[in-house]
């Protein structure tokens, strides 16, 4: 069984974001790129299961769709244990052009399990993993929040509105994880940055296709009021303050 | 024409959340001049079926189909696009919940629709067709223009407050050609008699600042007794202090109830990137100097295990308990 883990490429979650060009662009100066939490997570749990020889797991690959730039990401992909890695050589104009992207990938390669996570923190879109699975006609489950693979078989814990489902679904397929997937995300050791360096990238150069949506300007959130301090040895002023003004108690 | 919502059902019954989604429909209609249609999968009543009018909705579709019984995404994905197809709509709208970030993506492939996923307001334009969406997890917003013809937008829950506008509706009830779903599933555990997270006006959460499991007591009873659901932060539930359903923030839930009492809790970036959409945030923590107090409105400096059951008799008095 091959995995695909569909890495984004995003500023540390700490970063205070900053726009420029009349707040069309975010300001990268200064910005630390991290892997988007869900998708470690979900690298962390496809090596999880290759580690265990009876999930018939061979490798886990990961896949990125960015520029030159974001390499650095990728090869700690790699040194958190990827075995190899491809890059489609373009900037990511939006989540369709990013599915499209993936999509030729994994035609081209065969996985029988791609992992994309729910949602990456920079654009908040929850939209690549359901539309790339749409585009190579295969099902998807959401919310993913275990998988593990028992004789063979794909077996799934998603979160429902208000529950949790336990399903099972043919390969190939592709799973869309969240909270649950594994614990910690794993960290890279000396030795895997090391074998990192020679690992593979491979190079695909993008096809053409048309974003659908385009991001023309941004906005700091409006400020919220000042914090109003109620008498510590008074709690009972913050229940009539809540009660007199937001009216909700 | 007309603008398609697709209202989720819960055992046969729509919810709040359902008619926020048929208020923001009708308010797209009428900024677009049509109707407001409304598809729901599942075996329900027409009284039921009936209480969308209230809310704008014109034509109620009900689809019932033994393939449709589980969610499969790409059946969901697959029936919704035909709806949308036959109804001529232009805007698709559904929820940014669990089941809507499910079916929305496929949805967008099938249509060649342009998403504007996780949408707090109405659209800032029609001509170009912009919406405006949060990024960055809550520390932005973006306007996004929509570029196909046929847009779709994912609601978040809670940001858009319902409006009565009666109509009469009709109702249709059609069956439809579907695949045996390859989604098979073998086990449900619902979360019952609990008020969800998500659907709560009011919600108490604790961090770490709650010293220990055993302290939870006061919490959950302030919690009852104003009719809100409890929420923790992430080393709170990692911990195993509290059930991982109940963890907020980036890599939790993203909830926007109209009050969140925090007690104990930092307010790191990333718990705030969960809960920065709630009208008004209650800071009660022991240090002054806490981030939290920076996105609060009202705050207290103090013990928590004191302060705590001081606010239960309060809110007891309130009530009159
Ligand atoms: C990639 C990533 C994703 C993350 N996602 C999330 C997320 O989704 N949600 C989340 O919550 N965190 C998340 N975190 C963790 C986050 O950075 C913080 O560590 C976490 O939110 C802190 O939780 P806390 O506020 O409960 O605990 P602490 O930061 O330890 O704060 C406890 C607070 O309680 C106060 N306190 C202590 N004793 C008392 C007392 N007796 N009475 C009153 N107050 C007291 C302290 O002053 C302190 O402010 C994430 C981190 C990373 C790196």
């Amino acid at each position: 069984m091959k995995i695909l883990v569909c890495i984004s490429h995003v500023p540390d979650t700490t970063t205070k974001v900053k726009f420029v060009d009349g707040d069309t662009k975010l300001d990268t100066t200064g910005i630390q790129w991290v892997i988007n939490p869900w998708d470690e997570l979900s690298l962390t749990r496809a090596l999880e299961l290759k580690d265990d020889p009876s999930t018939g797991v061979k490798s886990v690959t990961v896949a990125h769709v960015g520029g030159a730039g974001s390499e650095p990401t990728i090869r700690k992909a790699l040194a958190i244990g990827a075995d190899d890695a491809i890059r489609v050589n373009a900037e990511p104009a939006d989540a369709y052009f990013v599915a499209a992207q993936l999509a030729e990938v994994a035609k081209k390669e065969q996985f029988d399990i791609i992992m994309c996570g729910i949602e990456s923190s920079d654009y908040n879109g929850s939209t690549v993993g359901g539309m790339l699975a749409e585009f190579l006609n295969i099902p998807s489950v959401s919310a993913v929040s275990s998988l593990k693979i028992e004789n063979g078989q794909a077996v799934i814990v998603r979160e429902i509105d208000g529950g949790k489902e336990t399903l099972t679904v043919p390969v190939p397929f592709v799973a869309i994880v969240q909270k649950g997937i594994a614990k910690e995300p794993r960290i890279a050791a000396m030795r895997g940055i090391m074998m990192a360096r020679t690992k593979p990238i491979k190079l695909y150069e993008p096809i053409a296709i048309e974003p659908l949506t385009e991001y023309v300007k941004f906005e700091l959130p409006k400020p919220r009021a000042a914090c109003k301090f109620v008498d510590p040895e008074n709690p009972k002023q913050l229940i009539e303050l809540l009660q007199n003004e937001t009216k909700l108690i | 024409m007309s603008v398609l919502v697709y209202t989720e059902n819960w055992d046969g019954k729509f919810k709040k959340l359902s008619f926020e989604l048929v208020s923001y429909a009708s308010k797209i209609a009428e900024m677009t001049g049509t109707s407001v249609t409304t598809v729901t999968i599942g075996d329900m009543a027409d009284d039921e079926l009936k209480t969308l009018g209230r809310y704008g909705a014109e034509k109620v579709i009900c689809i019932k189909n033994d393939n449709l019984s589980v969610l499969d995404n790409r059946n969901y994905a697959t029936v919704l696009a035909q709806v949308a197809q036959s109804e001529g709509s232009k805007v698709i709208i559904v929820a940014n919940n669990n089941r809507g970030k499910a079916i929305a993506p496929m949805l967008s492939v099938k249509l060649k629709a342009a998403i504007g996923a996780g949408v707090s307001q109405l659209p800032l334009s029609i001509n170009p067709f912009t919406v405006y969406k949060r990024t960055f997890s809550g520390s932005s917003f973006a306007h996004v223009v929509l570029k196909t013809d046929v847009k779709i937008i994912t609601l978040a829950q809670n940001s858009f407050d319902i409006i009565e506008s009666n109509r009469d509706v009709k109702i249709e009830k059609i069956d439809v050609q579907i695949d045996v779903p390859k989604t098979q599933v073998k086990d449900v555990q619902k979360q019952t008699g609990k008020l969800l997270l998500t659907d709560a006006e009011i919600v108490v959460s604790g961090g770490r600042g709650m010293k220990s499991p055993d302290n939870w007591g006061p919490l959950v009873e302030l919690a009852d007794l104003l009719g809100a659901a409890t929420a923790c932060s992430r080393p709170v539930s990692d911990e195993g202090w509290r059930p991982h359903e109940e963890h907020t923030g980036q890599t939790g839930k993203i909830i926007a109830p109209n009050l969140y009492i925090t007690v104990g809790i930092s307010g790191a970036t990333q718990h705030i990137a969960g809960v920065s959409g709630s009208k008004y945030i209650v800071a009660i923590n022991n240090d002054k100097s806490a981030p939290i107090f920076e996105v609060a409105q009202y705050g207290l400096v103090g013990d928590a295990q004191k302060v705590l059951p001081k606010l239960v008799e309060a809110v007891k008095e309130i009530k009159g308990k």
